[in-house]
């Protein structure tokens, strides 16, 4: 995996509170065997129409979407299934971070595993956020920043491990195989 | 000096931690039970295929298909190809990986078939005291075994494959306690959701929930499954109730539960897994059961529900409550009670077990679905289907006007044919109300078997409890 370390970019905002992973990619795209081209379902009821146009007024088919990496949400975003299309499917979009004041659990795992960073704002932070849609913001992992173009600058609660595992490109699957023979007497000892 | 006093939660996670936890590391935590289907599997099959690595434990490893898996006779027996392709590949795929890698798999005309979180507890493989896991979310629902048991995502399904182990940090503890009795025509879906609607949809993010009190110990083990299955919908990631007598008798001669002499062994250790008196939870909410009402969604999340006799609150301004009425073509101020019905579909690992399957024949028996109203009934696996035949139910069900089909997540989410027509209301057993989850621009109502199948009947929502 890509290490994941700092960088800058626009946001693109999607107000609504707690977004589903059936939003995020409807179920009747997860019949795929692979992860590629998910990012053309990211949203896609959201996104198309009935007759499979894009829908000029969703955000992610306006110019200002193009390129910006980082998404942000109301309340609770990637509530609901397991699926890990979620993720992938921003990803494969382009983006590479999420900021909401809540985030399910199951996605922020999967999302960390993935590269894409699941940050957590206080209300005021993402009240701001979501008044300034495009807004240039700062990402520093290492340093666990998000920094607004105001120059305000919060820090956000990552998983030390999984901060780790992102800052050096490491896939945590290694990590576990290297515990294999602390695995291998678990079982011994049952 | 006596040991300190542990939740469930805190024993069950104890006694698989391979190695504990530090500021810089996530638990190891070792993985008992790991349920496989066609749509979150392949991924990861490839990342083992990428690797050079075997599946470390297939004895432990359970795959079946559920999830894209068509419904109709037809396509599942009748030699007929799935007519959705994408999900055919996915079926085939699995097929393939189960059999390159040793993964037993009850296929698609397997008698054992079904949803997974379903065939599981049925074939005794869930037992109190194990971690399971599994690639979908709804695996909360073998919580109702004391089993500590929490969705995963594909990588983390790749992650159990290589190493029957998973990297994870302790949640935090929460205690649902939920004192007196469900009153007649009030169901442990009712319960769940009415639970959902006092903590939230993100209530209990971070927490596993356990589901204690009188009202939790007087549940079936059908109805504690349909309580710890949609503990997701609050956010957690897992829902547990201790072991008793009723979870042993549902074991007891199952297939693949313990037998004989091991029995009593497994029994007595299993006693042991209760929250200590006096043992600490992180956060804790009090429900009374006996003043629950059947329960109804009006939004496009579970933790948008009321009394199915109250009114739909009136907005307050908030943008994502108007935006959630607006795509249901709901106001606030209306009645719940008498809306038009289009579809009702009773299934799901939520409720398609047996008693959910009884409940709804108690309902249907010598009445008939409403003119226009379909009514679609989905056993939540193959051998329930037998039961149900065998019980008469079926019979009850064909004669109402239901279409009663083979096993599967069927309508639930609309991604094996089995969907909702854009715009349509659908009355359904399952579990979420997303929007678009039962087919784009459907709208889906969350009720009780009890209330699915009295709307069927009328053709307009129902209390279940006219009719009972």
């Amino acid at each position: 995996m890509e290490p994941v370390t700092r960088f800058r970019s626009r946001t693109v905002v999607i107000p609504s509170s707690n977004i589903d992973t059936d939003q995020i990619i409807p179920a009747r795209f997860l019949t795929t065997t692979t992860k590629e081209g998910l990012g053309l379902r990211l949203f896609a009821d959201w996104r198309y129409g009935a007759d499979g146009s894009p829908n000029p007024d969703f955000v992610l088919n306006r110019p200002q979407a193009r390129g910006a990496r980082v998404l942000v949400a109301g309340r609770n975003f990637g509530c609901g299934s397991s699926r890990e299309h979620a993720p992938w499917a921003l990803l494969d979009f382009g983006f590479l971070a999420v900021i909401s004041t809540e985030i399910a659990d199951i996605f922020r795992g999967n999302s960390l595993k993935n590269g894409l960073l699941p940050i957590v704002v206080d209300e005021a932070t993402s009240r701001w956020l979501l008044e300034n849609p495009g807004a240039e913001v700062d990402i520093d992992l290492d340093a666990a920043r998000l920094t607004l173009p105001t120059g305000t600058a919060v820090s956000f609660p990552i998983e030390a491990f999984a901060r780790h595992c992102l800052l050096n490109g490491i896939d945590e699957l290694g990590y576990l195989r290297s515990k294999l023979a602390d695995i291998e007497r678990y079982e011994a000892a049952r | 000096m006596p040991a300190a006093a542990r939740t469930l939660f805190d024993k069950v996670w104890a006694a698989h931690e391979v190695v504990a936890e530090t500021p810089d590391t996530p638990a190891v935590l070792y993985i008992d039970l790991h349920l496989i289907h066609e749509v979150t599997s392949p991924q990861a099959f490839s990342v083992l295929k990428g690797l050079g690595l075997p599946v470390r434990r297939p004895d432990l490893t359970l795959a079946t298909m559920d999830h894209s898996t068509p419904t109709s006779t037809d396509q599942v027996f009748g030699g007929v190809p799935i007519k959705v392709d994408a999900a055919a590949k996915q079926v085939r795929q699995l097929e393939r990986n189960a059999a390159e890698f040793g993964v037993e798999l009850f296929d698609m005309r397997d008698a054992r078939r079904g949803i997974v979180h379903v065939i599981s507890p049925e074939l005794g493989a869930t037992q109190p005291g194990m971690t399971i896991v599994c690639g979908d979310s709804h695996t909360s629902t073998h919580g109702a075994f004391g089993a500590l048991a929490f969705g995963i995502g594909t990588t983390e399904v790749g992650h159990v494959f290589a190493t029957q182990s998973l990297l994870q940090r302790k949640p935090k503890t929460f205690a649902v306690n939920v004192e007196g009795r469900l009153r007649p025509g009030v169901s442990a879906k009712d319960l769940i959701l009415a639970v959902i609607g006092k903590i939230g949809v993100s209530g209990g993010t971070g927490y596993v929930l356990e589901y204690r009190g009188p009202a939790i110990r007087a549940l079936s083990m059908d109805e504690r499954m349909t309580v710890c299955n949609m503990s997701i919908e609050a956010g957690a990631r897992a829902g547990m109730i201790a072991p008793d007598d009723t979870t042993f008798d549902y074991l007891k001669g199952r297939p693949r539960a313990p037998q004989g002499a091991q029995w009593d062994a497994a029994v007595a250790r299993w006693r042991t897994l209760v929250t200590d008196p006096g043992a600490r939870f992180d956060a804790s909410v009090d429900i009374d059961a006996s003043s629950i009402e059947p329960m109804i969604t009006y939004g496009t999340n579970p933790g948008m529900v009321l009394p199915i006799g109250d009114s739909i609150p009136a907005a307050a301004g908030d943008e994502a409550f108007d935006k959630a009425l607006s795509y249901m073509g709901f106001h606030g101020g209306e009645s719940m009670l008498g809306k038009r019905v289009d579809v009702v579909f009773i299934g799901s690992c939520t409720n398609g077990r047996l008693a959910d399957l009884e409940a709804a024949a108690r309902i249907l028996k010598g009445r008939k679905v409403a003119p226009g109203v379909r009514l679609l009934i989905v056993p939540g696996s193959q051998a329930i289907k037998r039961e149900a035949e065998a019980a008469g139910y079926a019979e009850i069900f064909k004669d109402a006007g239901a279409d009663w089909r083979e096993s599967g997540c069927s309508m639930c989410l609309g991604m094996n044919g089995d969907t909702v027509a854009p715009g349509q209301y659908s009355i359904s057993t399952s579990n979420r109300n997303f929007e678009g989850r039962q087919g784009v621009g459907a709208r889906t109502l969350l009720v009780s078997p009890f209330t699915a199948a009295a709307s069927a009947v009328r053709g307009l929502i129902t209390d279940p409890r006219e009719m009972l």
